[in-house]
């Protein structure tokens, strides 16, 4: 076989399903951290210097790429792969339901797709104006004011919730899957991947839903 | 445990063959004895329907002990009824309570085409172990059993992964009808032992690719198999497989 082949199996599939997905984690990470600036509550001013930083770096903007190219990956293998499973077998007249495994690990597409349409909301309130901005000769775009305009909204702070939880339980699923694949859950770290992927898939999405709840409640100045 | 007797109404699957499309049928069944097996219920049942004149219902059975794998019954939403680790032949009616209505389909996996009512093709399985399920060995005398010393850690998993009766419930289980448990148990058994090393590099590999020919869908990570294999086969050896693969991958040979 040859490498193309090696990764068109359903193990294959697999482990590109695991690598683009803990690239996506690692994401989460640096965002959730740039993000969290804003409880310096300083006025945006560490917040705004590194949004700066990340929106104008070399590195970070080629890394972005990447992102884009793993997201999309990602997304597009994964559906391909929930309809050719589902193509497998027809359905039972009785199902164990929650007996033998758990609803979110049947899920991971619906929640996928719920991911999705946050992200394509949350892109176009944020990162693309800003893009499109700086890529015709414009300014920066003063993100933390705009935080703290567009979470005044009750709709919108519910979407990112929705949001949120969305990725919460994906990542419930996902964080400790992706191990699974790349063969690591063995008894001696199984049990440590999944402590740390529950906590990981708790801790990240508060820290997340913390923030538009903080502009809601005008916590921030 | 008290001994009673029940009556139940059976849901049971009829399909004449894999070509024609199946249904459910309904069947009533008296004085069903609380201490028989789930496959006695069907017997008495089967006579019953002999002595009408009318056709008995078609399903797998062989030792009746819980270790040939043949029983394939979906019970109730479940592989192999209810009850934790065991086969069909070993779900005992006291499970049921007089009145109780029981749902009984076949394995449902495309990989796995019905051959009449309850009793399916599981022949993909063997098409696997061909694929590289098995190890080279010298001939001639049999090797003195202590030759090829084996720790006895691996000794243990390599024979908890060997008990794997292939009875197909992890591919029934599971919603993408995956047969990686089962997959991953044959490879495990072999590669954890001296004797499977020489193949260890292509045996993933080839196995996984029949896997994938006979039309099993993939392993999302679901764990629905391991909670049904009656056998209580562990989703590490999934995990072995995938490292055996990834392995394969990284330091095989490139071959075409």
């Amino acid at each position: 076989m040859n490498w193309k082949q090696y990764f068109n199996t359903s193990i294959g599939k697999k482990l590109i399903m695991a690598t683009t997905g803990i690239f996506l984690i690692v994401f989460l990470v640096v965002h959730c951290y740039i993000n969290a600036q804003i409880f310096y509550n300083d006025g945006g001013t560490r917040f705004n210097e590194a949004a700066h930083f990340m929106g104008t770096n070399f590195v970070i903007r080629f890394v972005e790429i990447g992102l884009f190219g793993f997201l999309i990956w990602h997304m597009i293998l994964g559906l391909a792969l929930y309809n050719k499973n589902k193509s497998k077998r027809t359905a039972y007249a009785v199902n164990a339901g929650n007996k033998t495994s758990k609803w979110y690990s049947r899920s991971m597409a619906l929640l996928g797709t719920l991911i999705l349409l946050f992200l394509v909301i949350h892109l176009r309130n944020f990162w693309a104006p800003n893009r499109l901005s700086t890529l015709t000769g414009g300014e920066e775009l003063p993100l933390y004011n705009m935080m703290k305009e567009q979470f005044q909204q009750a709709w919108l702070l519910a979407i990112y919730l929705l949001g949120v939880f969305s990725l919460a339980w994906h990542l419930l699923h996902g964080f400790y899957s992706a191990f699974q694949t790349f063969g690591l859950c063995n008894s001696r770290y199984k049990d440590m991947i999944r402590f740390i992927g529950v906590a990981f898939s708790i801790i990240v999405p508060i820290a997340f839903a913390s923030m538009p709840i903080a502009f809601f409640l005008h916590l921030l100045n | 445990m008290e001994h009673y007797n029940m009556n139940l109404t059976l849901k049971v699957w009829k399909q004449k063959n894999c070509k024609t499309k199946g249904a459910f049928e309904t069947y009533q069944v008296q004085n069903i004895s609380s201490e028989m097996s789930f496959l006695e219920m069907f017997d008495i049942l089967n006579e019953r329907l002999i002595a009408e004149g009318k056709e008995p219902i078609a399903f797998d059975h062989d030792c009746r002990e819980g270790i040939c794998g043949t029983c394939s019954m979906f019970i109730n939403g479940r592989a192999h009824g209810p009850w934790h680790q065991t086969t069909t032949c070993q779900l005992h009616m006291r499970e049921y309570k007089d009145g109780d209505t029981i749902v009984v389909e076949p394995w449902r996996s495309h990989s796995f085409p019905v051959i009449k009512d309850l009793v399916v093709d599981r022949t993909a399985f063997d098409r696997i172990i061909s694929a590289g399920g098995f190890i080279s060995v010298n001939t001639g005398n049999a090797v003195d059993a202590n030759a090829v010393l084996v720790p006895k850690d691996d000794a243990d998993d390599s024979f908890a992964a060997a008990s794997c009766i292939g009875c197909g419930a992890c591919v029934a289980a599971c919603p993408n009808a995956s047969a990686m448990l089962f997959v991953s148990a044959k490879v495990s058994q072999l590669a954890l032992l001296p004797q499977g090393r020489p193949e260890a590099t292509t045996r993933a590999l080839n196995m996984v690719k029949q896997m994938d020919q006979e039309g099993f869908g993939s392993c999302t990570n679901i764990g629905a198999c391991e909670a049904e294999c009656p056998k209580g086969i562990s989703l590490e050896n999934i995990a072995r497989l995938n490292r055996e693969y990834l392995g394969s991958v990284f330091t095989g040979k490139a071959s075409s």
